[in-house]
C-alpha cells in the first residue's frame, strides 16, 4: 500500500485538510472525509456527471480525480452555491420555480456543470444550453425544467449585473 | 477504494518523469487528465504498479506556432485548446473538433495528449492528426523522435510509444490558404465517442483542388488516412459530382467490423453519408474563403 500522503485545499471557501490513501478518489474525499455528501456519486465512470464540481473555477468530474491531485486547489460544491445567509444562487432558485428536479440526484451536477457553461456564455441559446447539459444525466425530468431553469437562471443573472 | 493500489509518484519536470518510468519497466502508467485512465482504474480494468501524475509538470503544457506548425505540449487541456485564441486563428479546424470531445466538464481536465495516447479508435484527436498528417514528439531516456500519424497509432489503444517512452508534444500543422474544412461525425448522443468520424480539410487555388486532406475514424482500430479519396478530388475538384464519386469511394476504402455500437455496413454506410456532408461543407466554405 502507498504512503498516505497530507492534502489541503480551499472547498467552499474554507480550508479544509485530511491524510489520504493516494488512490482515494476525490469525490470520496469530498463526502467521507469532509462530510460534504451534496456531492453525488453514480457512474463513477466519467458518464453521469451527478459527481461534477468546480475544480478551480471549471466544472469537473470528482471521480475522475484524485484526492492528493487537488493539494492546493479551489473547489466549489453544490454547497458553496447559496449565499452565506441562506439565500439560494439564481440557478438553484430558477430550479425550485421550474420543477427542474424529481428525485434530485443528478441536481448537484447539473447545477455546478449549469453554473460554468453560464460562466462560459452568460447568453446561452436552447441548443446550447441542451448541449451544455449533455454532460450530466438526468432519469427523471426528461430536461424540459431543467432546460427552462437554466434559461430563466442566466436571463436573470444578467439582468442582476 | 475503487481504484486498485498503486504507487503515486508527482513528478515536476519531464527528466524526472522519465526517470521514474524507467524504474518501473513498463509497469507504470502516465496519468494525463484521467478522463480514460481513471475510470480504467475505478473498474479495476487497469492495474498499473505505478501512476506518474503529469499534471504537476508545467513544461507539458503550452500552445505555439512554429514552423508551420501548432506545437502543443501533451498536458494542454482541450479546454485550453478549446478557447485558443491562436487555435482560432490558425486551426479553428480543431476548435470544431475539441467541441466534440467529451462535455465541457471533461475537456476541464481531458489533455490532447492524453487522448492522442489513450488511441480510442473513435476519439476526435487521433482523426484529425491523421488527417492533417500532424506529428507526436515521444521522448525517452535516450532521446526524442518525431513520428507520424500512420506509425504512431498501431491499432484499438495500441500506440508507437515504447515502455520507458512519453508523448511530450503533438504537431499540427496550421490552415493553408485558401482552404475549407469540416469535421463530420455520427454519434447517438452528443458527447458520445462517434460512431464513424470524417474529417476533411480541402485548398483550391484558382479554381483547382491543389491539396486534400481526408481521414476516416470508427472504421477500425486506427484512424485511417484516405489517400484515394484525396486524389479523386484533386484530379476532379470538389463540385458535386468529385464529392459524390469521392463518398462512394470512401465507403469502399474503409474496412469496418461490427461491435455494440454499429454493424459493419451501418459504419459503410456512415462513411459515405458524413464524406459527403463534410467535403460540401468544406466546399461551401472554401469557395467563401476565395
Amino acid at each position: 500500500m502507498a504512503e498516505p500522503r497530507k492534502v489541503s485545499f480551499k472547498i467552499n471557501g474554507a480550508v479544509r485538510e485530511g491524510t489520504t490513501e493516494p488512490r482515494k478518489l476525490l469525490v470520496d474525499f469530498i463526502r467521507d472525509d469532509l462530510g460534504l455528501t451534496g456531492t453525488h456519486i453514480g457512474c463513477e465512470h466519467g458518464i453521469c456527471g451527478a459527481c461534477t464540481i468546480l475544480f478551480n473555477g471549471e466544472a469537473a468530474r470528482s471521480c475522475l480525480m484524485l484526492a492528493v491531485q487537488a493539494d492546493g486547489a479551489e473547489i466549489t460544491t453544490v454547497e458553496g452555491l447559496a449565499a452565506p445567509d441562506g439565500t439560494l444562487h439564481p440557478l438553484q432558485q430558477a430550479f425550485w420555480e421550474h420543477h427542474a428536479l424529481q428525485c434530485g440526484f443528478c441536481t448537484p451536477g447539473m447545477l455546478m456543470a449549469a453554473c460554468d457553461l453560464l460562466r462560459v456564455n452568460p447568453s446561452p441559446t436552447e441548443e446550447e444550453i441542451r448541449t451544455g447539459l449533455s454532460a450530466v444525466l438526468c432519469r427523471c425530468t426528461g430536461y424540459q425544467g431543467i432546460v427552462d431553469a437554466v434559461k430563466a437562471a442566466a436571463d436573470r443573472m444578467r439582468s442582476s449585473n | 477504494m475503487k481504484p486498485p493500489p498503486f504507487e503515486y509518484h508527482d513528478p515536476k519536470t519531464v527528466d524526472e518523469t522519465l526517470a521514474i518510468l524507467g524504474r518501473y519497466g513498463g509497469e507504470a502508467r502516465l496519468l494525463a487528465g484521467g478522463q480514460s485512465l481513471m475510470a480504467l482504474l475505478n473498474f479495476r480494468l487497469a492495474s498499473p504498479a505505478a501512476l506518474v501524475d503529469l499534471n504537476p509538470v508545467p513544461e507539458l503544457s503550452y500552445i505555439r506556432e512554429e514552423g508551420g506548425q501548432l506545437r502543443f505540449g501533451a498536458m494542454t487541456r482541450q479546454r485550453q485548446i478549446e478557447f485558443s485564441p491562436l487555435v482560432a486563428s490558425r486551426l479553428p479546424l480543431m476548435i470544431e473538433a475539441t467541441r466534440m470531445v467529451g462535455h465541457l466538464p471533461t475537456r476541464t481536465r481531458g489533455t490532447i495528449g492524453g487522448s492522442i495516447a489513450h488511441a480510442d479508435p473513435a476519439a476526435e484527436y487521433p482523426a484529425l492528426v491523421t488527417a492533417l498528417d500532424g506529428e507526436m514528439v515521444l521522448r525517452s531516456a535516450s532521446g526524442t523522435r518525431v513520428v507520424k500519424p500512420a506509425d504512431f497509432f498501431k491499432g484499438f489503444f495500441t500506440t508507437a510509444i515504447a515502455p520507458g517512452e512519453m508523448l511530450v508534444e503533438v504537431r499540427i500543422p496550421v490552415t493553408p490558404a485558401h482552404s475549407g474544412w469540416a469535421f463530420e461525425e455520427f454519434s447517438r448522443r452528443h458527447g458520445d465517442f462517434a460512431i464513424v468520424e470524417i474529417v476533411t480539410m480541402l485548398t483550391v487555388d484558382n479554381g483547382r483542388c491543389t491539396r486534400a486532406r481526408v481521414a476516416a475514424s470508427g472504421v477500425g482500430g486506427a484512424p485511417v488516412r484516405l489517400r484515394p479519396v484525396e486524389e479523386i478530388l484533386e484530379r476532379d475538384g470538389v463540385g458535386e459530382r468529385a464529392i459524390g464519386e469521392a463518398s462512394a469511394r470512401a465507403a469502399e476504402l474503409v474496412d469496418p467490423t461490427s461491435d455494440l455500437h454499429a454493424s459493419a455496413d451501418y459504419r459503410r454506410h456512415l462513411t459515405r453519408v458524413l464524406t459527403r456532408r463534410a467535403l460540401t461543407r468544406a466546399a461551401l466554405q472554401v469557395r467563401g474563403n476565395n
